[in-house]
């Protein structure tokens, strides 16, 4: 295969289906195969460009939500189980005030339920991280329907901030050093903010006048009244959509129901993006092609999902894992299988574009450290 | 084409006039060169061509601007996107894509471009700049003069009639800011476009351009290059040396200087130019031994061996990418070298803690103002006494006596980009370390500025400080450095004193050297103390 980009929007299909499988579950073992996935798909295919290195820092934005997660457990959580590991000088609110509790006895059940909240959080971290190292946020922008691209620039900038102010902070950083301060301590990571807030706001008004003077947003044919329309026409979908699966992925709704409201979102999302593309005079340059390799991501991705919908609709209990010591976590069949799916991207994915670096300074990744 | 109609303009309403009645007209066709001192409202008038000034920076505008007729007053910037093309002084933050051909593509997009006509037009924009294999590149690696070219590019493809450039070839190496202007000239001649560019450097831009704008106090002035050079107090050296031999009429390219030049040699042979005194047996400030240096796999310094003595000046050159500013950050210890020794005063900069870091050397960075932290000038001073630990006072006496003119109680960020530098340079040199690093200093600064910063830090030298700086300013190296390194693909290519190597190299030539070569002569100022003449 030609080294070649794939289709952003296969990769961020199959992450969001892998985010919401492992939404589906508490299973450690699970967990951490659709992490292992991710991990070995983005090694095999990653780009040698910036946006390619954002990786590491989900991983670590990944190890952040397990460490809080437990942190609040000890702290916060109500003692579940008998398998007490220490005593911390406790705090009880009365019944009033809706029977708070601070510190108390930490149990072994507590810890375990709580780590294993906060992996699956992780998770779905690490693998939206994936695709969003896989792909270019602005390269799926092409993608996006002319109808939402006002909505699609947003988030896209957005999404591109948060590399951004990391990098910014790393070089104020090394700033501070050479002043001869250090930036150790609570005192010099507040004194980052100023500054940090001050680069990303000048640059956010370059970037806007850049786009603006290159004639993004101009010739809107549309009326003000057809645009209210358009807009709430979006929103009423997106919201549709949002609630179908919602329902979907929790308990408690058929998910026959679930589905149906899914797809009548998306049908209403489709009649309001014909009817705003119409009126729009953006044309994209050489649209990215959706072949057999997208094809095969995609539906790596679908299929994982489906794996474990059906786990959940035939209730396995391998899914649900409760916080006992006496039962290690059990790893089914189906989840091999899954985790073998997932990982196919790895191999069956084009290599993206190589290139010689010249410049002196590449994005640097020791910002994240 | 461009029309400006009694056009006054204030950013507040009670705020200076930075622009003040002007009333001009730029023909179609033509490459205007926009001067002025720093601050003069180079940008501001700019900026105005295509109404983001004001609607994007708001103030107060009066008179009228319009291109091909369509005024800026009803329109905004992005209904000019298909006229004026327009190209920020940091082509990188106003990239919108990631990778080469969509940004070429992106204003076409948003114009509503056929697509087979935008493969068409991006096929032609890769060919005219010489952009062919970067095409699949991502932006971000790219070196300084592509990217400049990549942004040039992208304004081009949606064919606008006018091209608005705001120093571009401010941060480029030499040969880097050849090709952007080789492109410009191309488009002048081959497209029929019109460009209005402000730069500093003009001994880059001046031979390209067809006539020059003025800017001064908030009036312009226009005229051809060699009408308005004849009084100008800013000017290339090539002017300069043009009004000491008393040329006439005033040569603008080194070509044409060169055809006039032969009595000037004949008078200058008997002299030998005065060379700037090397300090000889002063003490070692930086021994560094075999540094080596990578960024992921690709490495960067190949082995760097250099000794750096008290009381020199060395220029740091070579072009983009080179490795220049990886040696000065190994050097202050931000970047861990692979292998290899660096020794300032006996002591590893990476083992320092960061207030004794600044006890051995100080490093002054490309954007000076990363540097500040306070909200006033005062309380950045102040704030500098504590991290130097010298008493109070210090850092603010040392600023007085670089820049009399800065007020207390300025934001440091609203201080003009010579101001930044030198207050950037005071809050490094109050902890007085022996090794003073600069990177590009120059960048943005007008000539009377560059000027300033030279006597400052030919004072430090003279106390003591060795002072490295890397730059692309040959006129600045040629006037101020003791000895040029110039560094190429991670080495060291040429180490020795400044008359020697500059006058070897093409390149690093300063445009005396290029008029009078192959004499060694490298400034105005050594003709004018040789032939005992007063500078004009």
């Amino acid at each position: 295969m030609t080294p070649r980009w794939l289709h952003p929007g296969a990769w961020w299909l199959w992450s969001l289906c892998l985010a919401a499988a492992a939404s589906q579950t508490t299973n450690p073992l699970l967990l951490s195969l659709l992490i292992c996935a991710a991990v070995i798909v983005v090694a095999a295919r990653k780009p040698d460009a910036p946006w390619g290195k954002s990786f590491e820092f989900f991983l670590f934005l990944g190890a952040m939500i397990i460490t809080i997660r437990v942190l609040f457990q000890i702290v916060f959580g109500a003692s579940l189980g008998t398998t007490v590991l220490f005593e911390l000088p406790g705090l009880s609110f009365p019944e009033w005030m809706s029977g708070l509790q601070l510190g108390g006895s930490v149990t072994l059940e507590a810890l375990l339920g709580a780590f294993y909240d906060g992996l699956r959080l992780a998770t779905i971290a690490i693998v939206i991280g994936a695709a969003n190292s896989l792909a270019s946020p602005t390269r799926l922008l092409k993608a996006v329907p002319t109808a939402l691209y006002e909505l699609g620039v947003s988030i896209v900038v957005a999404l591109t901030f948060v590399p951004q102010l990391t990098t910014d902070a790393g070089r104020i950083r090394e700033m501070r050093r050479l002043r001869g301060r250090s930036s150790q301590g609570i005192k010099g990571f507040a004194s980052l903010g100023l500054p940090v807030l001050a680069g990303a706001l000048d640059r956010s008004i370059i970037l806007a006048e850049s786009m603006d003077s290159r004639g993004y947003g101009r010739h809107q044919k549309e009326t003000t009244w057809g645009r209210r329309l358009s807009i709430s026409l979006v929103l009423a979908s997106l919201s549709l959509a949002l609630i179908g699966v919602y329902s979907l992925l929790t308990a408690g709704t058929s998910a026959v129901v679930a589905l149906l409201i899914v797809f009548a979102g998306l049908l209403l999302g489709g009649v309001t993006m014909w009817r705003a593309g119409r009126t729009r005079v953006r044309t994209v340059y050489r649209p990215d092609i959706w072949t057999l390799p997208e094809w095969l991501v995609s539906i790596a991705g679908v299929a994982v999902l489906g794996i474990f919908l059906t786990a959940r609709i035939s209730s396995d209990q391998a899914l649900i894992l409760r916080p006992e010591l006496s039962a290690w976590p059990s790893l089914p069949l189906w989840g091999l299988l899954a985790f073998g799916i997932a990982c196919t991207p790895a191999i069956s994915a084009p290599h993206p574009p190589a290139f010689d670096i010249d410049t002196n300074e590449p994005f640097s990744s020791e910002a994240f450290r | 084409m461009i029309c400006f109609e009694q056009v006054t303009f204030r950013y507040s309403e009670d705020g200076p006039t930075v622009l003040r009645d002007l009333n001009l007209e730029i023909p179609a066709g033509e490459l205007v060169l926009l001067l002025g001192a720093t601050g003069s409202g180079k940008t501001t008038f700019l900026r105005a061509i295509n109404g983001l000034v004001p609607h994007f920076t708001g103030g107060h505008l009066t008179g009228n601007i319009s291109v091909n007729g369509r005024s800026t007053r009803v329109n905004h910037p992005r209904e000019l996107a298909d006229l004026v093309g327009f190209v920020p002084q940091d082509p990188v933050s106003g990239f919108v894509t990631d990778l080469v051909e969509d940004e070429l593509a992106y204003s076409m997009e948003c114009l509503g471009i056929d697509p087979p006509v935008m493969r068409r037009r991006v096929e032609e924009i890769l060919d005219l700049l010489g952009l062919t294999e970067l095409r699949n590149r991502p932006l971000h690696t790219l070196s300084g003069g592509q990217q400049q070219r990549v942004a040039i590019g992208s304004v081009l493809t949606a064919q606008p009639e006018v091209l608005v450039l705001d120093e571009p070839t401010s941060a480029l190496d030499p040969g880097a800011a050849e090709e952007v202007l080789a492109a410009l000239h191309r488009l002048v001649h081959d497209l029929g476009v019109t460009v209005v560019l402000a730069e500093h450097r003009l001994e880059r831009v001046m031979q390209y351009c067809d006539s020059i704008l003025l800017l001064e106090n908030g009036s312009v002035q226009s005229g051809s290059p060699s009408e308005l050079m004849q009084t100008s107090s800013i000017a290339p050296p090539v002017i300069h040396l043009g009004r000491l031999a008393g040329w006439d009429p005033l040569p603008i390219s080194i070509r044409d200087a060169r055809r006039v030049a032969p009595p000037l040699r004949a008078l200058l042979a008997n002299h030998s130019p005065r060379i700037q005194a090397v300090p000889t047996h002063s003490p070692r400030i930086a021994e560094i031994r075999k540094v080596q240096c990578a960024f992921g796999k690709k490495i960067v310094l190949r082995g760097v061996d250099l000794d750096l003595d008290a009381g020199e000046i060395t220029a740091l050159m070579g072009r983009n990418g080179a490795g220049k500013s990886t040696l000065l950050r190994t050097l202050v210890g931000l970047k861990d070298q692979t292998k290899g020794t660096i020794h300032i005063n006996g002591v590893d900069p990476h083992t320092l803690s960061a207030k004794d870091l600044l006890r051995h050397v100080g490093f002054v960075p490309q954007e000076p103002h990363d540097l500040f932290e306070s909200l006033s000038v005062a309380a950045e001073c102040k704030s500098s006494d504590t991290d130097a630990g010298c008493p109070p006072g210090t850092t603010r006496a040392l600023l007085a006596l670089m820049a009399p003119d800065v007020q207390d109680g300025t934001h440091p960020r609203d201080l003009s980009e010579g101001q930044q530098m030198l207050l950037a340079l005071c809050l490094i040199v109050a902890a007085k370390p022996p090794l003073l690093l600069l990177d590009e200093p120059t960048r943005g600064l007008d000539y009377p500025t560059k000027k300033k910063l030279g006597e400052v830090l030919r004072g430090l030298a003279t106390s003591g400080h060795s002072i490295l700086l890397a730059t692309h300013d040959v006129e600045l190296v040629a006037e101020l450095a003791t000895r040029v390194v110039i560094m190429g693909d991670g080495e060291i290519v040429a180490n020795g004193p400044t008359q020697s190597v500059v006058t070897g190299s093409p390149m690093f030539a300063p445009q005396v050297s290029k008029v009078l070569a192959p004499d060694h002569w490298i400034t105005v100022e050594q003709i004018a103390q040789a032939l005992n003449r007063e500078l004009a």
